[in-house]
């Protein structure tokens, strides 16, 4: 599925200073029902965000005014668990465009980079840093260039630079998918599957 | 130059690398089912393309499909839904399709291995990230998002780098009372549910070569819960003996060419892993979780651990305890359980249903306690009903449910109330993993029986 171009994406951010969180968390699996891609943002992190007669919790991030932004900062292994790439849909559809974090579980990383989110991950410090700078000022803003690679904390002007292979980096540039990219060499998969034994 | 098991099977089936980028690698077998696939078949449509290889792709329904009257219309609107697709699109792409009721419907992993869809040496995905299962039989196995099924469907590939490579050697005899499931969580439990991210394991040693297949695929499915993209364990005699002369495993002279193949399928003697982990088999005692992550697990008779014995975060352990209303150091033996599940794709198989038969035989189910026994396919149901089991169960006040998923991932009714404490023998003990606020305390078929009969978390060894 197609999505916008990723360059230089400048937003004040979300803090969830929690590890291990899982994509059960990020949508429960109740919420998994459709058959179309739309909607799943309402139910992003539903039941840390409202509680059972659908009331808002206030000491959720997501429901304090406070805290808004098109970056995500997650605790350590963020994504870990389920596949459900509707967990990355739903970051995607509440309008986040990055998640940040020190580690992220494979399959939600893969998965981000294939819709469009793009993950970055920091050094345990620089995580630190970003938490603590978001809790002094919750305006400060996050400067994340894909192109260099790098993530910069405007308040403090402290940066990292992050990795990501340059495949994926020129899909992300370019909003490309690796379909595309597969539909051009048809033919070599087609010729290797008449050799394969299975 | 020496390689590994892994290494075997992934470099033989990339067509091609491209530089600082991911490998383009060959799918061999794709099984579906309705909660991942719509998406993706939505995607084919508006790219207005077909599926490529349409026999190597399977389609079963279990994630949200009940476990009572099966028989009977789909009641959720949202469920029913999702299964029609799931029917339209593999009939409208000449799919073969399981669905409600088939004879060969059950859980996407249980099914694969049972109609010898799951071969060595072949590269499995699926859309469900225990696809790691299959890896028992020496496949590589995975779990993919739903952008990857929609390449997989449309051009049998999936572009992905080649994870690193771990070896964990388990030699050892196991005690009594201590299963493949008890095996799994031990290691996750030392690894974290991070500690082998980016890794795809190799399993050896002779605790598993000793292991039935029902086994190894338990300890295979466990893998993705410490972070591995898969696990695999080489396929020996017990390997072809299992698939052999199964629907869709090679005949005749294919066999024989296959198994030529097959006995290729090990890591050579001084291939290199990444990291090697060594454990001592002899130590394991059964397993029970008490937080709500798999890593957070301990032999059912110590006390729960402190927060700064953790390397995590203390504040996020801490959090995890509260949810589950336990403290730092209590003992889990002896804590109060309100349901029991046996089933999914972990602890869904024969063997399983096998092993809590022998705890109850004979005795009763605890009043307060709601059991549900949901067998992994058809198949399994079949066999719980001709060994004989069935009538154990029931003599013990036990009923049995119709195939699926279930309260693994409760996505249909089969839900673990909000508070309550449920030993489950699936797969995750999340945060409302089995139902909004459950309590999920993750254990073998064995705990989980002494569970049901007691009410309470009891050591199996002491009840035979
Ligand atoms: S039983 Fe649970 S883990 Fe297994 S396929 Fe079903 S939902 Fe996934």
């Amino acid at each position: 599925m197609a999505y916008d171009k990723f360059k230089i994406l400048e937003s004040t951010a979300v803090p969830l200073p929690i590890e291990n969180i899982d994509t059960d968390q990020i949508i429960p699996a109740r919420f998994l029902k459709a058959t179309e891609r739309v909607g799943f943002g309402d139910n992003l992190f539903r039941d840390w965000r409202y509680n059972s007669n659908n009331n808002p919790k206030k000491d959720f991030v997501l429901n304090n005014p406070n805290y808004v932004g098109k970056i995500l900062v997650g605790g350590k292994n963020f994504g870990s668990g389920s596949s459900r790439e509707h967990a990355a849909w739903a970051i995607y559809d509440y309008g986040f465009r990055c998640v940040v974090s020190s580690f992220f579980a494979d399959i939600f990383r893969n998965n981000c980079l294939n819709i469009g989110v793009l993950p970055v991950q920091v050094s345990p410090r620089f995580l630190e840093d970003i938490f603590n700078t978001i809790y002094k000022n919750p305006k400060t803003k996050l400067n994340v260039d894909l192109n260099k690679q790098i993530i910069k904390i405007l308040e403090n002007g402290n940066s990292e630079s992050f990795e990501i292979n340059e495949y994926k980096k020129g899909n992300m540039l370019n909003g490309y998918d690796d379909i595309d990219y597969l539909m051009n060499m048809k033919d070599s998969i087609k010729e290797f599957a008449k050799k394969t034994p299975l | 130059m020496s390689k590994t098991l892994f290494d075997k099977v992934w470099d033989s089936h990339v067509i091609h690398r491209i530089k600082n980028g991911p490998d383009v690698l060959f799918i061999d077998r794709h099984m579906v089912h309705e909660v991942t696939s719509p998406v993706a078949f939505l995607g084919l449509k508006n790219r207005n393309i077909s599926v490529l290889f349409p026999e190597k792709t399977f389609a079963t329904a279990d994630h949200n499909t009940p476990t009572k009257n099966q028989h009977l219309p789909v009641k959720d609107p949202l469920s029913a839904n999702q299964l029609k697709a799931l029917e339209e699109n593999s009939k409208l792409h000449g799919i073969s399709y399981w669905g409600l009721g088939h004879e060969k419907n059950g859980i996407v992993h249980v099914v694969g291995p049972e109609y010898g869809i799951t071969q060595p040496g072949a590269t499995i995905v699926c859309g469900d990230s225990h696809t790691s299962t299959h890896g028992a039989f020496g496949a590589i196995a995975f779990g993919i998002g739903t952008s990857e099924v929609e390449m997989v469907l449309s051009a049998q590939c999936i572009m992905q780098p080649k994870a690193k490579r771990m070896r964990i050697t388990i030699d050892g005899k196991l005690s009594k009372g201590v299963t493949p499931k008890d095996v799994a969580l031990f290691i996750i439990s030392k690894l974290t549910t991070s500690g082998a991210t980016g890794y795809f394991v190799e399993y050896a040693g002779n605790v598993f070569t000793e292991m039935s297949m029902e086994g190894r695929m338990t300890v295979c499915n466990l893998s993705i819960e410490m972070g591995a993209r898969g696990g695999m364990i080489a396929p020996d005699q017990k390997t072809f003996e299992y698939i052999k002369d199964r629907e869709f495993t090679p005949k005749g002279d294919d066999w024989s060419k296959a198994m030529k193949y097959w006995s290729t399928l090990k890591s050579d003697e001084d291939a290199l892993f990444d990291k090697e982990l060594v454990f001592d088999g002899n130590k394991i005692q059964p397993m029970i979780t008490y937080g709500t992550n798999p890593g957070m697990g301990m032999s059912i008779s110590n006390g729960i651990p402190s927060a700064e014995s953790q390397d995590g975060g203390i504040k996020t352990y801490l959090k995890s305890l509260e949810y589950m209303n336990y403290n730092e150091g209590e003992s889990m033996l002896g804590k109060k359980i309100d349901f029991v599940f046996l089933g999914s794709c972990t602890n869904g198989r024969i063997e399983d249903f096998r092993a809590f038969t022998e705890i109850v035989k004979g005795k009763k189910k605890a009043a307060n306690v709601t059991a549900w026994l949901v067998p992994g396919s058809h198949k399994v149901e079949k066999a719980i009903r001709e060994e004989g089991l069935l009538k154990i169960l029931e003599e013990a006040g036990f009923e049995l449910r119709e195939p699926g998923c279930s309260a693994c991932l409760a996505m249909n009714d089969d839900k673990i109330p909000a508070g309550k404490y449920a030993v489950s023998t699936s797969n995750r003990n999340f945060e409302g993993r089995q139902g909004p606020g459950s309590r999920t305390l993750l254990a073998s078929p064995l705990v989980a029986a002494a569970a049901a009969l007691t009410g309470t978390v009891t050591d199996p060894r002491t009840l035979y």
